[in-house]
């Protein structure tokens, strides 16, 4: 007996009750609409703000029209705000695409053994590697800064590891060890055990098993593990503003420079806030299901 | 023997990686809060050890006592405010809505933004002018003709840090929606089913079922976004720079290493935020993970 069947007499004996029950419903569902469609206003507030504002030229920089659409659309703000940020977005790149690529491999290397060819103590190693997830940085910045500033004069390459874009991209390859590793991990649990027995069976060792059988499956892992990274890396301020300089500033250190500064322009501050913003949000377009499950993966364990 | 060969060479793979964490994760905090009980308040100064002298002399600062405030004003409206709105969000949608793939997009993409970046816009959104002056939200109260409602925002001596939580919760309320809306579709749709059978009101399924399931989903996301909230930096930089009237540890621990040159005295304010976080987040992974082996 289905549920459907233990209600039915109910819903025969009162005729109209099922039908203001549909009504309520309906309405319900109209109400629920609005407020997230509120909800949808709210949140696109600031993106109204950067946009209008960004188009405007200087003349009607005026609080009164704070709010209105421009009277005359100009792109001068995005020319000036390109010449500023061009050399900081440059940085950026170089910042982010190598970075996200080798924190996906250490991440891919490190799941594969903590979940298919583990080692006594995988378990402690894992969990120890988690904390590293969610210490705040500020504990590690003082005696990273002296490392990297060590590390400068024992090579004798003077503003590559402190002041410099590999230094910044070695600290977040580092830091970024726990959360990829975690996330590729998850993924290759789903592996049947099976498949790498039977591999292990004919004789193939850990890499041969890893390239001819896990590598071949972990397209949406890579894909996962690169676009947070690539977001981590793009967007953070904290570590760029230790350890870099004005020759290695990234995008947001810079526009934080251009927004600071008193004498810079509304237009202009925003048009640098979209421009440094542009990169990220079009992996967040196109690639939008694989950032959600790097979200969800740092939160839903196991 | 046959057994090392087994899993050695995985320990070599992961070795790497073992001796990175170990040593700027672990050795990293280690050498903090070594720093952190030496008297080196300069860069030349080798530094002596002096115990927790640092750690008991930082509240005799008014500065200190100060951006504690801010953090907890600021990590109770954030917190509190996300996962309100975050839960709101997802509420309405569990059951399933037209576009709910739009509306997921729009709720969660500022999660890709930068906090410096949308600290620009909500700068000028928050600016503090009023009457004549006033741009941004005072500006709009003001065409909705509710300029009563005008404040300083975040320049507000008293409920200042209120304010710079706005942005935040714009920022992770879609994240928190997004936990949520997983949490509640994994309640098995029978067990809501069997409840109504049973002659349970929308509401009693609920409160029995349901929330109880979500408890969960709502601790992590308290983990997450207190961890946040204690480390927030990038944020109130972005939105009013170094002022006092929104300092918080991060921000004074930055101020301290670069413009006070004192090492000691950053080492020990971060030493603090690490502790802060650790106090909940050691909990948080020995509970989950206890959790991952039972099942």
């Amino acid at each position: 007996m289905t549920a459907q069947d233990v209600r039915a007499p109910e819903t025969r004996g009162a005729g109209d009750g099922g039908e203001r029950a549909v009504r309520r419903a309906r309405w319900a569902r109209g109400v629920r609409l609005a407020v997230l469609a509120a909800f949808v206003v709210v949140f696109l507030i600031p993106v109204y703000v950067l946009l209008v504002t960004s188009f405007k030229p200087l003349t009607e920089a005026d609080p009164s029209r704070a709010w209105a659409l421009p009277e005359t659309w100009t792109f001068e703000p995005w020319r000036v705000a390109w010449e500023k940020l061009a050399p900081g977005i440059a940085n950026s790149v170089l910042l982010a695409v190598p970075g996200s690529l080798i924190s996906a491999v250490l991440g891919s290397m490190n799941g594969y053994v903590l979940s298919k060819w583990r080692f006594p103590g995988a378990d402690v190693v894992f969990t120890l590697f988690l904390f590293g997830m969610f210490i705040p940085y500020q504990g590690v910045m003082i005696p990273l800064v002296q490392l990297l500033v060590n590390l400068n004069e024992l090579t004798g390459l003077n503003g590559v590891f402190y002041g410099g874009i590999p230094g910044l991209v070695l600290a977040h390859v580092v830091y970024g060890i726990p959360i990829c590793t975690l996330i590729f991990r998850n993924y290759y649990v789903t592996i049947p055990d099976e498949i790498i027995e039977a591999a292990r069976v004919d004789g193939a060792g850990m890499l041969r098993t890893y390239r001819s059988v896990v590598l071949p499956v972990s397209g949406p892992a890579f894909a996962v593990v690169v676009i947070w990274q690539f977001t981590a890396l793009w967007n953070d301020f904290l570590f760029a503003v230790f350890l870099t300089g004005p020759q290695s500033w990234p995008t947001t250190v810079m526009l934080n420079n251009i927004a600071g500064a008193q004498t810079v322009p509304y237009s202009q501050q925003m048009a640098a806030a979209l421009l440094a913003s542009i990169p990220t949000m079009v992996v967040y377009v196109l690639l939008g299901r694989f950032f959600m499950r790097g979200l969800m993966a740092g939160a839903l364990k196991g | 023997m046959t057994r090392v060969r087994r899993w050695l060479p995985g320990l070599l793979l992961v070795a790497p990686s073992i001796a990175a964490i170990a040593v700027f994760v672990y050795g990293m905090l280690g050498w903090n809060f070594r720093l952190a009980m030496t008297d080196k308040h300069d860069e030349i100064s080798e530094g002596s050890f002096v115990g927790l002298e640092n750690f008991i002399g930082l509240w005799d600062q008014q500065r200190w006592h100060l951006s504690v405030n801010h953090a907890i004003v600021f990590t109770a409206v954030f917190v509190g405010g996300a996962l309100v709105l975050g839960w709101l969000l997802a509420f309405l949608m569990e059951k399933g809505i037209r576009g709910e793939g739009t509306f997921r997009a729009i709720y969660l993409f500022p999660m890709a933004i930068s906090f410096v970046a949308t600290g620009v816009v909500w700068r000028w959104l928050m600016n503090s002018g009023t009457g004549e002056r006033a741009v941004g939200l005072n500006r709009l109260l003001d065409g909705l003709g509710l300029e009563f409602l005008q404040w300083q925002w975040f320049r507000d001596p008293d409920w200042g840090m209120a304010a710079m939580a706005v942005p935040a919760i714009w920022q992770m309320s879609g994240y928190v929606m997004a936990l949520f809306l997983a949490g509640f579709r994994g309640v098995p749709e029978e067990l809501r089913e069997a409840a109504r059978v049973d002659g349970c009101t929308e509401w009693d399924v609920y409160r029995r079922i349901v929330l109880p399931m979500l408890r969960p989903v709502t601790l992590s996301a308290l983990i997450i976004l207190g961890h946040i909230s204690l480390k927030a930096f990038d944020l109130i930089v972005a939105v009013s720079g170094k002022q006092i009237i929104t300092d918080v540890p991060a921000v004074f621990m930055w101020v301290a290493v670069f413009d006070s040159h004192d090492p000691a005295k950053g080492a020990t304010i971060a030493a603090y935020i690490v502790i802060a976080v650790s106090v909940f987040v050691i909990p948080y992974l020995v509970w989950s993970l206890r959790k991952e082996r039972r099942s």
